[in-house]
């Protein structure tokens, strides 16, 4: 493989896209109002395209000949690198969206460093998917407000959905040691700008919405390193099925 | 004798699959046209990364190329990012025509809560129109409607 530790880096951005974008798309016909059906799918559509630009890149990084396609419908669950939050449930409409803004805060910031990175393909896929993410995260925030400090029962789903999702943020800002060493050659940012960013957003957007954050700090990990919850072989399942009962079908 | 030129006339009748006013060169989508080692390369760029029409683009790119018995790559770069910029004048007026409103040179604001882009109603000209949706029909759409005439309409959204 031409360069091990960008090829991991590079596979956990597809797969958070991936995973993230193929849950997104579950709403397709069974959104709370007509609008919203058509965001989340529009969402949905922008993190699939991204993942294909970055499981491209990392098919071409380890150098096996392997496209996009193969990357995303033919490994098995412990060869996924998103993480756990990606992975969960939709829930309710507000569980969805909180989920949603968790992400965006995170990625917007990453992709912003990404255009500085010394590897040009990298550097120009962040360039493409920085607008797209810029739309998402003012969506997803304002409706963390407008459900936070909304009704008495928007507030309450907020804030649950809050409560059971930030267990997995932390994960978000995994590093290995080999990504020091891509840290240290400017091709990616260190997480912990990233996280700094990260915070001031989320905490500026929660205290709008007067949602609290759990005091309970445990924090759950293991996507990272393709250990998973349940809820991504269910997810796997739907993913891969044409590929898997009929290998190679095109449409 | 294929030239440049003459494969630019050609790719003139290639149009956008979901907006069909709007040929690749007018929607800014078609970056370049180079001969290398006997070899035409056309170089496109996505408007929106999961944009689902980029794939029927290349497909009709080669299939017009073919008619006239030229064999062709199509290349996708990422870089310089698309931007409603590179949308030609002509395009401009044909999405108009077309019932879509062209882009107003201003990106929605970041702003949470900020008042969306004041977007004339393609059919009456009114400027009193509501934002429906920042997400429209397709990636690069919003949902719009006009508060004189009724009409919903598309909006080209502005990216830069």
């Amino acid at each position: 493989m031409k360069n091990e530790s960008l090829y991991n880096y590079v596979l956990r951005l597809g797969d958070d896209s991936l995973i993230l974008g193929q849950r997104l798309g579950e709403w397709c016909g069974h959104g709370p109002i007509l609008e919203e059906d058509i965001a989340m799918t529009n969402i949905s559509l922008d993190l699939i395209g991204q993942a294909m630009s970055l499981l491209d890149y990392a098919g071409e990084l380890d150098g096996q000949g392997k496209d996009h396609d193969a990357l995303a419908f033919l490994r098995f669950e412990n060869e996924y690198r998103n993480a756990l939050l990606l992975e969960q449930p939709n829930g309710d409409f507000a569980n969805t969206m909180m989920r949603q803004f968790l992400f965006d805060a995170f990625r917007k910031p990453l992709y912003e460093k990404l255009l500085d990175s010394t590897d040009k393909q990298i550097a120009a896929i962040a360039e493409k998917s920085l607008k797209e993410t810029r739309y998402h995260l003012k969506h997803t925030s304002e409706w963390v407000i407008r459900l936070g400090d909304g009704t008495d029962e928007s507030h309450q789903r907020a804030q649950t959905a809050l409560d059971l999702l930030w267990r997995y943020t932390d994960e978000l800002f995994f590093e290995t040691t080999d990504d020091v060493s891509l840290v240290a050659s400017g091709i990616v940012p260190s997480m912990n700008e990233i996280k700094t960013q990260w915070s001031k957003t989320v905490l500026s957007v929660l205290e709008e919405a007067t949602l609290v954050i759990p005091t309970n700090n445990w924090q759950f990990e293991g996507g990272r390193k393709g250990i998973h919850s349940e809820h991504l072989g269910f997810l796997l399942a739907d993913l891969q099925y044409m590929q898997r009962a009929y290998p190679n079908m095109k449409w | 004798m294929v030239t440049k030129e003459s494969i630019l006339s050609w790719l003139d009748e290639v149009c956008d699959p979901e907006i069909p006013v709007l040929s690749l060169a007018d929607l800014g989508v078609l970056r370049g046209v180079e001969c290398l080692n006997d070899e035409w390369q056309i170089t496109i760029t996505p408007t929106y990364s999961g944009c689902p029409a980029m794939k029927t683009m290349e497909d009709d790119i080669l299939l017009k190329l073919k008619e006239h018995g030229v064999v062709a790559k199509v290349h996708l770069v990422l870089s310089p990012a698309w931007t409603t910029d590179w949308l030609s004048e002509s395009g401009r007026v044909k999405l108009k025509e077309f019932g879509i409103a062209p882009p107003e040179n201003e990106v929605d604001k970041s702003v949470l809560f900020a008042a969306p882009t004041v977007v004339p109603c393609p059919r009456c000209n009114s400027r009193e129109t509501k934002m429906v949706s920042q997400f429209g029909s397709t990636a690069c759409k919003a949902h719009y409607q006009c508060l004189i005439c009724s009409e919903p309409f598309d909006y080209f959204k502005c990216l830069k």
